[in-house]
Order: structure tokens, then sequence, then C-alpha cells
């Protein structure tokens, strides 16, 4: 069997063209995902994450945002031209989104089980009554007593709106999930169950998945390829092997860098110097030069250059112009 | 560090004050400005109006040849029942208009402004009090107040300013006690209590200025409601009484004539309009201006 | 909620106190009473004694409110001083007009409203935002009752579509007043319609609906509308209490037999029963609609239910 192309992203910018600025958010990403394949997309807080799954979905809020240029295709679908019916039609169906910010993410005035049975009855075109039934059994799959369909978000903890999210976002098994940060919200306690139900849930449905997050544990433990994102493109891109043993971008080894070592506790901390540019005046050369301890002269004056290593990894730093160049964390790792 | 040097629009936004910022957006805003520019030219209507206008002659004085002339060139707004030009009766109306509207406000202001702040800052058994006498003052409608008061004290414009101005002060004491509410239990507060400040001065200097925003908004949008209010309780004959040219009672006049000399109607209606959008205007853009976020939306 | 609603009741009897005591003193500090605008030409000083010990107006304030109150907790509001009529069936007959009208125009204004506001939220910025936001402005800056002049010298007078005054032509003569009445209603309630959708589109779990393929229609109509009517029913429910007690110049502009007209003869006449009992009445009905208005809320916000109720115990 051929590998299916599930997400398919060529290029892709998306700019929020705001009355005083521009802010740059995603400036040109290119992504492939395969059916059943779990993608982590890794990078800190305003790197353009959220933007580039929101713009998968087309639903970047326009104004301000603008894709400029790109091409998106989702399980065969071009996004950037189907009408806005098929839209709604792909959406939920195709592709379906688990959002951040769980206390905010369900609509207050309704109960949980008419927001899962709403997803049922456009997608399926059933009555009610049967989607009611269909929201019960997905409450109770997501470990939820199917009686507490006619509850309403506040009666239920962060913890359990996120499951009824995660509820709503599985309903009609769409081919492509994208997590944005499910567990950024929720106590520690309550993060791995989640993670674990996802796991299992994508398991059973055989979904394709990108899980987007800053923490490099859950990667490690759920992805089978990363893209590590600063300033709106992807730094550096491979599989899980690829990014986590082979680290090539010097970015990336300072996130590791900044994380506690378990190996190796007495090791300090090296937190990344500085922060991420601001968005609306991105400099000319590399946009990670500032707070890169290998970074030249040249880097602050030219755009970085793609090289590749081996099949699958990818890596955007012109330091690797020069052959014999190599971060510190590939000498201990070989 | 070497970071690029391409912020220099980020420094300017940041040099003004928080007054100057708020002017700057201000006066960004054109239709903001439309209205403050109205405001003014009524003012100096208002206060010039003995210059500019003979109130023997033009405002009281009656003339027969000339009574109830379609408007022409000589006469734009048509003249009056008495052979009065109603432009110029008119134009001296605004000072009756905008100084209830001025005056109601500023009552409504330091008695509002006032309780709010104490039901606000001491809390307990006195802010219960204030706003259970509020509500049950508030509880009737403002109109049949305003009705009840004009008739006690008898029609006259200090009068119609009271009475309007009362009825106002329920709205100012909510919005006060309110913001208040926000700042009350702030950090520097706390500060000023701890050096022994007394309570009258903290609530000056230092609570009130921090809730100004609201108060401010409220009395622009004030001030268009109470002279709406002002020529409605004119026009019902509970105002200014005759033969002084305030709008509303310019309008009750003018509704013996409707059938034939529908200009007499037309125009002080169309100047109360144009008064009181000129201070919505200016409110809507004082809003936007001191609380920016709600624009941008 | 029911522990709410009987709370919020009993609340409207200090109102009721301190409304009544507050227009008895203001009656009675008015210049002159109802005994002068009774009173014969040339009457004499005993008629005039007469007449005043007649009203019971001989007696101080206190006894008179005493008296008064007496009256209110048997169910009375006492009798007119000029009409001789009993206070409650005047007012009464008086109230379904004045509802009427109260009715027909807010139907007017939601109708034309809701609409409106939403079209300026969604398509914020645009020239149709824009045109609704002026013509809201002129609304709200446009003294209704000449609003009302308008209409009777160009749509009644002029073109001789509606009756000028008088209610004897139904429906037909309800609708000038309405609008007039509407005006400014309409222009209030366009302006929170926009607000506070505005406030709703921004939030989070309109994407989530998006996301789920809800189509922008529904998203609108059902999922954000939903949660911006609690503004929009507050500012209804207020403006319509207004309009209650503040139909006076539209019912005098169409001669229109409402409370507010008897309101403002009897202040004239200076017959306190009626005043009282009229202001009275009106108050209790804004009260009661503006707690209708507070237990709709609770219909449309399953979070409010839940406070109501700790709120009731509490």
């Amino acid at each position: 069997m051929k590998e299916e192309l599930i997400l398919d992203v060529k290029d892709l910018v998306v700019h929020y063209e705001l009355e005083e600025e521009t802010v740059y958010a995603v400036n040109g990403i290119d992504l492939q995902l395969r059916r059943g394949e779990t993608l982590g997309l890794v990078g800190e807080t305003g790197a353009g994450k959220t933007t580039a799954a929101l713009a998968i979905l087309r639903l970047v809020p326009d104004p301000p945002g603008v894709v400029k240029s790109g091409t998106i295709t989702v399980a065969g679908h071009d996004m950037m031209s189907v009408s806005a019916k098929e839209l709604e039609e792909i959406r939920g169906k195709d592709v379906s989104m688990i959002f951040q910010y769980p206390m905010t993410s369900l609509n207050p005035v309704f109960t949980v089980g008419e927001q899962i049975a709403e997803s049922v009855m456009i997608h399926e075109h059933t009555a009610k009554e049967a989607a009611m039934e269909r929201a019960k059994e997905m409450l109770e799959l997501v470990g939820i007593p199917g009686s507490r369909a006619n509850e309403y978000p506040h009666q239920f903890s962060g913890g359990m709106k996120q499951r009824v999210i995660i509820a709503i976002a599985l309903t009609c098994n769409p081919k492509l999930l994208i997590a944005d940060e499910p567990t950024t919200a929720l106590d520690v306690t309550i993060q791995a169950q989640v993670l674990e139900l996802m796991a299992a849930l994508r398991k059973q449905y055989g979904s394709s998945m990108i899980m987007i997050t800053h923490d490099l544990g859950i990667v490690a433990e759920s992805c089978d390829a990363v893209a590590v994102m600063y300033a709106g493109r992807i730094i550096e891109y491979g599989t899980l092997e690829d990014v986590f043993n082979r680290t090539r971008h010097p970015y990336t080894e300072g996130l590791f860098n900044s994380l506690p070592n378990i190996r190796d506790r007495a090791r300090a901390l090296k937190p990344i110097k500085g922060q991420m540019p601001d968005p609306s005046v991105l400099p000319e050369g590399c946009a990670f030069a500032p707070r890169c301890p290998y970074a030249t002269e040249r880097c602050t004056q030219m755009p970085p250059q793609e090289h590749r290593f081996g099949g699958t990894h990818r890596v955007l730093c012109s330091a690797y112009d020069d052959p014999a160049f190599h971060i510190e964390r590939g000498r201990q790792n070989g | 560090m070497n970071m690029p040097v391409n912020k220099t629009t980020k420094q300017r936004k940041k040099r003004r004050g928080r007054t100057g910022d708020v002017l700057h957006r201000l006066s960004k805003n054109k239709v903001a400005m439309l209205g403050l520019f109205i405001i003014l030219v009524l003012v100096f209507i208002s206060v010039f109006a003995d210059v500019l206008f003979d109130y023997e002659a033009q405002i009281i004085a009656t003339n027969v040849p000339e009574r109830l002339m379609a408007p022409c060139w000589e006469h734009p707004f048509g003249t009056d029942d008495m052979g009065r030009d109603m432009l110029v009766r008119i134009l001296y109306g605004a000072r009756y208009s905008l100084a209830i509207g001025a005056v109601a406000v500023l009552i409504a202001l330091v008695f509002g402004v006032v309780l709010g702040a104490i039901a606000g800052y001491y809390g307990g058994i006195v802010e219960e009090v204030i706003m259970r006498c509020t509500d049950i003052f508030a509880s009737v409608p403002y109109m049949l107040m305003a009705i009840v008061i004009v008739s006690v004290l008898g029609s006259s414009a200090v009068n119609l300013m009271i009475a309007v101005g009362v009825t106002s002060i329920p709205g100012f004491v909510r919005i006060t006690r309110a913001s208040v509410l926000t700042v009350r239990n702030q950090e520097y507060l706390e500060a000023a209590r701890a050096i022994g400040r007394p309570n009258v001065s903290i609530i000056f200097r230092h609570v009130l200025p921090n809730c100004l925003s609201p108060i401010i908004v409220q009395v622009t949008l004030r001030i268009a409601s109470a002279i709406i209010s002002a020529s409605g309780l004119s026009f019902l004959g509970l105002g200014v009484p005759k033969p002084s040219p305030e709008w509303g009672s310019l309008l009750s006049a003018g509704r013996g004539f409707m059938r034939d000399y529908g200009y007499l109607t037309l125009f002080p209606g169309l100047t109360i309009m144009i008064t009181v959008l000129a201070f919505n205007l200016l409110g809507d853009g004082l809003r936007d201006a001191l609380d920016p976020k709600l624009k941008k939306r | 909620m029911y522990q709410y609603a009987l709370k919020r009741l009993a609340m409207i009897i200090p109102v009721i106190l301190g409304v009544s005591l507050m227009i008895f003193i203001a009656m009675d500090l008015a210049p002159g009473t109802a005994v002068d605008y009774l009173a014969p030409e040339g009457a004499t000083e005993e008629d005039l004694m007469m007449l005043e010990h007649q009203l019971g107006l001989d007696q101080p304030l206190l006894v008179r409110y005493a008296n008064y109150m007496t009256d209110l907790v048997r169910g009375s509001l006492g009798t007119s001083y000029v009409s001789h009529r009993d206070v409650m069936a005047t007012y009464l007959n008086a109230l379904p007009n004045t509802l009427a009208l109260a009715a027909a125009s807010i139907l007017v204004a939601i109708g034309i409203s809701l609409p409106l506001g939403m079209i300026s939220a969604v398509h914020n910025g645009s020239i149709r935002d824009n045109l609704a936001m002026v013509f809201a402005l002129l609304g709200l800056s446009m003294p209704n009752f000449w609003v009302g002049l308008l209409l009777i010298i160009y749509l009644s007078n002029g073109l001789g579509w509606f009756p000028s005054g008088g209610f004897d032509d139904g429906l037909r003569s309800l609708i000038l007043p309405a609008i007039t009445a509407g005006t400014g209603f309409t222009a209030t309630i366009t302006r929170t319609t926009r607000s506070s959708m505005l406030d709703v589109l921004g939030q989070d779990y309109l994407r989530t609906a998006r996301a789920k393929g809800v189509n922008e229609r529904t998203v609108i109509r059902k999922h954000a509308l939903k949660n911006a009517l609690i503004p929009i029913i507050t500012i209804s429910g207020t403006q319509l209490g207004a309009m209650l007690g503040g139909s006076v110049l539209t019912e005098t502009v169409f001669s229109w037999p409402g409370i507010g007209r008897l309101i403002v003869d009897s202040v004239n006449s200076r017959d306190t029963p009626m005043v009282t009992g009229s202001i009275v009445m009106t108050t209790i009905i804004v009260s009661l609609l503006l707690l209708a208005v507070d237990l709709l809320y609770a219909v449309v916000d399953p979070r409010l239910r839940a406070r109501y109720a700790s709120k009731g115990k509490g």
C-alpha cells in the first residue's frame, strides 16, 4: 500500500495586517503528514504554531489575518480553493481541531451534549435524538458518564471540558486531528490523563495528528516526526530520531539545554538568552541570529539556507554551509 | 546586543503621557472633532448671544407685518406668529439648552459622584443605605419624577435644571460606585491608608482620579440626554416660560401652527438634534479614546 | 430561583413606601392645592375652608399619609380629589392604552434593531456598519416627540396616510405613536446589539463551532446571538420601563389617553391621590418588569440559573 498523504502544506505565508503594523506570523512553511502519522509542532509562544494550524482549517480570523501564499491540501481537498460550503463539510469531518483553552472553547449557553450532537447532525445528517445518543456514546468514550450530556460547560472542570472538546473533535472520525497545546491549560496531574486518552483514541480511530506543544516531553512520547518553529519558519524538521538524537539547529539545541536532563542531573540548565524577535519587525538575516551562540556576521545579514541530512532531516541554518560545522550537542550525541 | 534598529515607530508610541495619549487619539477621530467643533460654536453663540443679538428688538419684540413668513433669503428659517426671525431666536435659544444641559449634569455629577464614591469606598452599611435609596429613587421613571419636581418648584429655567439634574443622580451614583469598587482594593490605596492619610483625601487624591474615564464619558452623554429631557419638559409647558426662545418651548409654540407652518416645528427640532448629536459624537469619541481596546475590535 | 424571585418581590415593599412618601411630600410642598383648582369663581373664604375639610386637606401631612397607607394596605389607592372616582379604576382604565403603545413600539424597535445591530457587528467597519451607526446615532439624538410632530406634519397632514391623533382608527392610529416612541428605543438597542455581538464575535467557542463545520449563518444566529442576548434583554427591559413612565410626550403629541397624560393632568390639578396612586402603580409595574427581565436572564444563560439558585438561599 502506498503511503497516503493526509496533509500537504507548501510555502504557507500568513500575515496579520493591522492598522499600525503587519505581524509576520507564518513565513513560508512546508509540512507533510501521512496516514496514521503524528507530527509534533514545537516552538515558543508566538512562533506561529497556532496560526499555521488555523490556516490549515482556513480559520485564521480575517480581517486582520491574510493567507498571503501557499497551498494546503487536506485529504485531497485543496483548502485554498474550496467553496464555503465544501469547507464546512471538510471541517469536523476530514480535519478537526482541539483548542488550547478548554475553559473558553465551549459555548456556555448550550449543553455539552448539544455541542457534540451538532457535529453529528451536520456531517451525518441524523435527527436530533439519534445525534444526542451519539453524543452520549462519545462522552462515555472520553470517560464522562453519558448522563451528563444535558449539563452545561460551567458544570465541568477544565480537564473534563477538554475531554468534551476531544469528543467533539473525534465525533465524525476525522482523518486529521490538530491538537493545539491541548494540555497547557490543565493541571499537571490531568495532563497525563488527557494525553493518554488522546493517544488511545487516535490509535483506535487511525487519525493522523499534529500535536502543537512547547513541551518536548510530550513530543518524545507521542510523535513520529517533529517540526521546530521559530519566528514563523520551520527551522528543523525530521523524524523524532533526527531531531532528538541528531539535533542540528542551534535553537533546537537551546530548547534541549533549557530542559533538565534525567541522565545528568548535576548539569546546570542553560536557558536561551534573549527573546524571540517582535514578529512585526523581523530582522533581515536569520531570526535566531541575535540569540545564537554560533552566529556570525553573515547570519545577521543573509536569510538562512536550508540543509538536508539523510532523506528526512531538514535544517534551516547557514552555518552548515561549512561542512565541518557541528553544534555542541551534536558532538555529545555523535 | 546587536538587535535590529528598526524600532522607531515603537519608540514614538511610548513618549506621550496618558492624558496626551487620550487627547491624541481623540484629535485623530474626525467625527468626534466635528462634534467638539459644533459644541464650541454653540458655546460661543451662547456666551456672546447678547452681543450678537438684540434681545429686546429681535427676540421678544413683535413685528406683525412679517408674521408667519415661510423660509426665504431674509429669514432662512422663516418667522413665527409674532413676526420674529426663527433663525435668530433659535440661535439665541442655544444658551438655554446648553446651560440647562450643563448645569443639570453638574448637579447630578456633584451629588452622584460624592454619594457613589462614599458608597464604593466605605462599603458595608453605608453602601447598603445609599444604594437602596438610589434604587428606590431610580425606580420612579425619570420623566415622571422630573414632572413632579418641576410642578413642585414651579416652571423656570433654574427649576428645569434642578429637575433634570436630580433625576440624573442615580446614574452617576451607580457608575461612580462601580468604578470605585474596581480600584478600592488596589495596593496603592493600601499604601495611602498605611501612611495614615485621611479618607477624604484618599478618595479625592487617589480613588476618584482613577475612576475618571467612565465618569467623563457619562458627563458628555448625559448632557446630550439632559438637553432632550429639558426640551421635552419645556414642550409640556413645564420649562422656561415664554417668550424666552428655549428650543422645547419653540416646538410647543410651533405645534399650534403645525398644519400650515411645519417649518416652525422642523427647525427647532433639527437644532436640538444637531446639538445632541454633537455631544453624542464627542462622548463616543471620548469613550474610544479612553479605552482604545474597545475601538480595535 | 423561586426564592430569588420572592426576595426581589419583597424588595418592592420598601420601594412603595419610599416612593409614596416622596410623592406625598412633594405634592404637599407644591404651591397651591386641589382646592385652588376646584374652587369655583368667586368662592368665599368659607367655601374654601369647607372644600379643604371635605378633601381632608386641613389635616397635617403625616396624618394624611397614615390614612393613605391604611387605605393602601386595604388595597385601595383612594379617591380622586377632582373626579371623585376611584384612583385604581381610573388608572387601570388608562393603562392598556399605554401598554399597547409600549408593546407596539418595542416590537417595531426590536424588529429593526436586532438585525441591524447584528449586521453592523458582523461587518464591523464596513459601509453598512457605518450607515447603521449613523442612523442609530441620529435616532438617539432626536427628541422623540419631535419625531412624532414631523410624522404628523408629513405623513398624516401632508399625505393623509395616518390619523394625527386619538385612537379611533384601530391599528392604523397606533403606527405613528409606536414609531415615535420607538425611535430612541431602536437606536439604543441597535447600538447595544452591535457592541454586545462584537464582544461575543471574538470568543473561542465560535472558533470551535466553525472548526466542527457549523456554517457561518448558524454561528452568528445561534452560537453568537444567544450569548449576546443578555445586554440586549437588559437594555430592552430598562427602555420599556422608561417608556412606560416617559410615554407622556408621545401621548401628548398624539392625544393618546394613557397614564402619562393622566399623571400630568393630575399633577396640574394637585390631585395628590391620583398622582401618588398612578406613580406608585407605574413604579410597581416597572419593578415587576425589571424582575421579569432578571428571570429571563436565567432562561438564556445557564450560569446565571445556578447563581440565582445560590443567591436565593443565602
